[in-house]
């Protein structure tokens, strides 16, 4: 294979895609095929996950199950318009370092040795990125809403998603020990740029099937009755279908399932008309969605 | 690793490049690595593996599916375990086979039985798709297939077998979905004739259907390659994607995907027509960078750093052709305006055909998300005395009255085809307006070699000011990321 490609980490933290839906399955995130097959392959290959898809379908959530399974910490970087180096990589303490060269005005060893010692690990703080790379420990490293930050932070990541190194120009160049689990995320706000797409595998999660939704809400928000939920996920893939602003996503499934456990409906089989219509605005957080979903599902007006 | 699968692999990827997906060496060493480390065991998981490493972007997806299909295909020749008996000779026994394979799709349809609906979708592509001369070639069509089977005409017939199973269970609305052993996509539950759920039954089934069509589709592209070879079949029988897609041909349903990749696109586009001077140096001081700059000065702060200025947001006007010639383009100008108006605080909206008319505030008025793509088609307010298009009186148009609209500050798009029907150019009026803006870009909607042809004075004006070619979405999207000038 490739020889400009990273080593593969001496030991895959999974052994199987089955392996990987399991063991996800246990930490409470249930896989979709491809999510498994895709995390097996960035786990055995080596490579980042780049992951872009709806809100709220568990792009977030699988860095953290991927954590919680491999028992590995879970390093976060939560990006925003003018996250900077400063933020995301590392920072040089310049107070500690300030108080270091006033402290040390009179003494003897002089300037150079000031100099070398002011740029050391102990004036280092490390952010997310280094923090990452430096880790003793197996990590996680989920660099979360990269499309939110500016063009400037993809060049400064390709050095680590290309070859898990970070270079401090004082220091040098610090390569990973443990190579770190990456998983970034985006909601395609903005087209990342091509070199960075290069360096990862890539991870299209979409609303999920209606057997596996029902899974889901049956594992989230239990105590309802199959047939419930059934009904409730046949309600939201719908609602889907229709054309609205803010499609309802697994997360407001779950909620709404909840919704129904909290108004005591555990028992019931099936929705009734006025029960959807008083509680649409779970799963719709536009007005004028719901009145589209209303009229689409041909729901009586409110009394 | 094979070297059958490494030339397999490395034709699959000529066939997406050959469709715009843009594959380079390393996709390809990535997906034999994936293909290495998953086996061929699991067609799906190799599907979803090759995937991870091909792709960059959701929107690929559909074509990369299709071709996939024709590369790595389910099976060779009849499947086994189905048996297709051999295409019916006459016309009669056509119609008779169709009626009797429509009967088992109802069935597989109204119990939501995947597995059912695939061996079907197989049958009816051997049996109803052979081509007369099948001896010779061994070609299928899925045109032919369809329409004579019009598995549409099955939905009634799914419907009323749900009810029947409805009534006949015991206890109405009980335990239905354990009946499709849980393998329905959602069709399979139960379907009884007064709960909730069953008023969207309908629109289950039908989507079902659609998604029959494309099964059978895929089938019958398998079976083609087979019999052409897969880079044949790769190269005309699968869709080009979405952002391939002339706007000028998009039909309703390339339409929404359109809608899809438009947002995000209007979102940057109103980024960079924001991004002049980001980094002017005004504004409140930055006390960590003032900081850290002091340090080489030995934590005396001489050179303060100033915090960046937020940047702002331009006016922009937006001159669209609506006339008929350029129909399709025009539902795609509707939605690139429309997403666009969301991004500025000031914007003016001027459709014309030969007269401008000014509709900022009917497409600022509709709900966002709405379908504007018909408000416009009574275009009296945007004619006089004729209906072709007409530049140069539209421009005149322009600087008589709207003129004041056109700041320092105001950006100018202009969304046309430059077809002015042999009507006076009027290159004055649009330098006049070229020299009020801030910038003009012009988007034209033909390919490049036709501008210039017959009454296109396309040429001409691009000679005014910048004039892109924007045909489809990649386009857009080249327009946005490198052409556009900050």
């Amino acid at each position: 294979m490739s020889t400009s490609a990273p080593p593969a980490p001496a030991t895959p933290r999974f052994g199987t895609v089955d392996e990987v839906r399991e063991r996800l399955a246990v930490t409470g995130y249930l896989a979709s095929d491809a999510i498994a097959t895709t995390a097996f392959l960035a786990d055995q290959l080596g490579k980042p996950l780049l992951v872009e898809g709806p809100a709220g379908v568990g792009k977030t959530e699988l860095a953290k199950a991927v954590a919680a399974a491999t028992g590995a910490k879970l390093i976060r970087l939560q990006c925003y318009e003018g996250v900077d180096e400063a933020r995301a990589l590392y920072e040089w303490n310049h107070a500690k370092q300030l108080l270091r060269i006033t402290a040390e005005k009179d003494a003897s060893d002089g300037w150079d040795a000031l100099r070398d010692n002011i740029f050391s690990d102990e004036f280092l703080l490390p952010r997310p990125l280094l923090a990452a790379i430096r880790s003793d420990e197996p990590v996680v490293l989920l660099i979360d809403e990269l499309d939110k930050a500016d063009v400037e932070i993809e060049g400064l990541l390709l050095e680590i998603l290309g070859d898990f190194q970070v270079t401090v120009p004082e220091l040098g160049t610090i390569t990973a020990t443990h190579q770190p689990f990456v998983v970034l995320t985006s909601n395609a706000t903005r087209e990342l740029s091509e070199a960075l797409r290069r360096r990862c595998l890539f991870l299209h999660i979409d609303y999920p099937s209606a057997e596996l939704e029902q899974r889901i809400v049956t594992l989230r928000a239990p105590g309802l009755d199959d047939a419930l939920v059934a009904s409730v996920v046949r309600l939201v893939q719908r609602l889907r279908e229709l054309r609205l602003r803010k499609a309802p996503s697994v997360s407001e499934t779950v909620d709404w399932a909840r919704t129904l456990i909290a108004l005591g409906a555990t028992q019931d089989n099936d929705l009734s008309a006025d029960l959807v219509r008083d509680n649409l605005g779970v799963l719709l957080k536009h007005q004028d969605d719901i009145e589209r979903a209303a009229v689409a599902l041909d729901l009586p007006a409110p009394a | 690793m094979s070297t059958a699968l490494d030339s397999r692999l490395v034709g699959f990827a000529r066939a997406l490049r050959g469709h715009g997906v843009v594959v380079g060496t390393s996709e390809v060493v990535d997906a034999g690595a994936a293909a290495h480390v998953l086996g061929l065991d699991d067609r799906e998981r190799l599907r979803e593996g090759l995937a991870a490493a091909f792709l960059r972007r959701a929107g690929q997806r559909q074509v990369f599916d299709d071709l996939y299909d024709v590369w790595f295909p389910a099976a060779l020749g009849d499947r086994s375990g189905i048996t297709a008996d051999a295409p019916p000779a006459t016309i009669q026994d056509r119609r008779h086979r169709a009626a009797e394979l429509r009967d088992d799709l109802a069935r597989a349809l109204a119990l939501g039985d995947e597995r059912a609906l695939d061996d079907l979708a197989a049958r009816v592509v051997a049996e109803l798709g052979a081509l007369a001369n099948a001896a010779t070639t061994g070609s299928f069509s899925a045109q032919q297939a369809l329409d004579t089977l019009a598995p549409q005409t099955a939905i009634a017939g799914a419907l009323a077998r749900m009810q029947d199973a409805a009534e006949d269970a015991p206890g109405g609305s009980g335990d239905g979905s354990g009946g499709s052993g849980g393998t329905g996509s959602g069709a399979g539950g139960a379907p009884s004739g007064n709960s909730f759920a069953s008023r969207f039954t309908r629109d289950e089934v039908r989507s079902e259907v659609a998604a029959f069509r494309r099964r059978v589709e895929a089938e019958t592209r398998r079976r083609n390659a087979e019999a052409r070879g897969a880079e044949r079949i790769s190269r005309y029988a699968v869709r080009a994607p979405a952002d391939r897609t002339p706007f000028l041909l998009a039909g309703p349903a390339e339409l929404d995907e359109l809608r899809g990749a438009i947002q995000p696109l209007s979102r940057k586009l109103a980024t960079r027509l924001a991004a002049r001077r980001r980094r002017a140096s005004r504004g409140s001081i930055d006390i960590r960078r003032t900081l850290r700059r002091s340090l080489s000065t030995g934590g005396v702060p001489i050179r303060p750093a100033l915090q960046h200025a937020s940047p702002h947001r331009p006016d922009l006007v937006i001159l669209c052709d609506l006339s008929t010639s350029v129909a399709g383009f025009s539902r795609f100008t509707i939605l690139l305006v429309q997403a666009l108006a969301a991004q500025f605080r000031r914007v003016r909206i001027l459709g014309f055909v030969n007269r401008v008319d000014d509709l900022t505030d009917e497409v600022l008025g509709a709900a966002p998300g709405s379908d504007l793509s018909n408000a416009f088609d009574d275009l009296s307010r945007m004619t006089r005395w004729h209906r072709n298009s007409d530049y140069g009186a539209v421009f005149a148009d322009v600087v008589e009255h709207h003129l004041d609209v056109i700041g320092h500050r105001t950006a100018v798009l202009i969304l046309g085809d430059a077809r002015s029907n042999h009507t006076d150019p009027q290159f004055d009026m649009l330098r006049e307006i070229t020299s009020r803006a801030r910038h003009v870009s012009w988007l034209n909607p033909e390919p490049a070699r036709m501008w210039g042809s017959s009454d296109s004075v396309a040429l001409r004006y691009a000679e005014i000011v910048d004039m892109h070619e924007c045909a489809n979405v990649a386009q857009l999207r080249e327009f946005v990321s490198r052409l556009l000038p900050v």
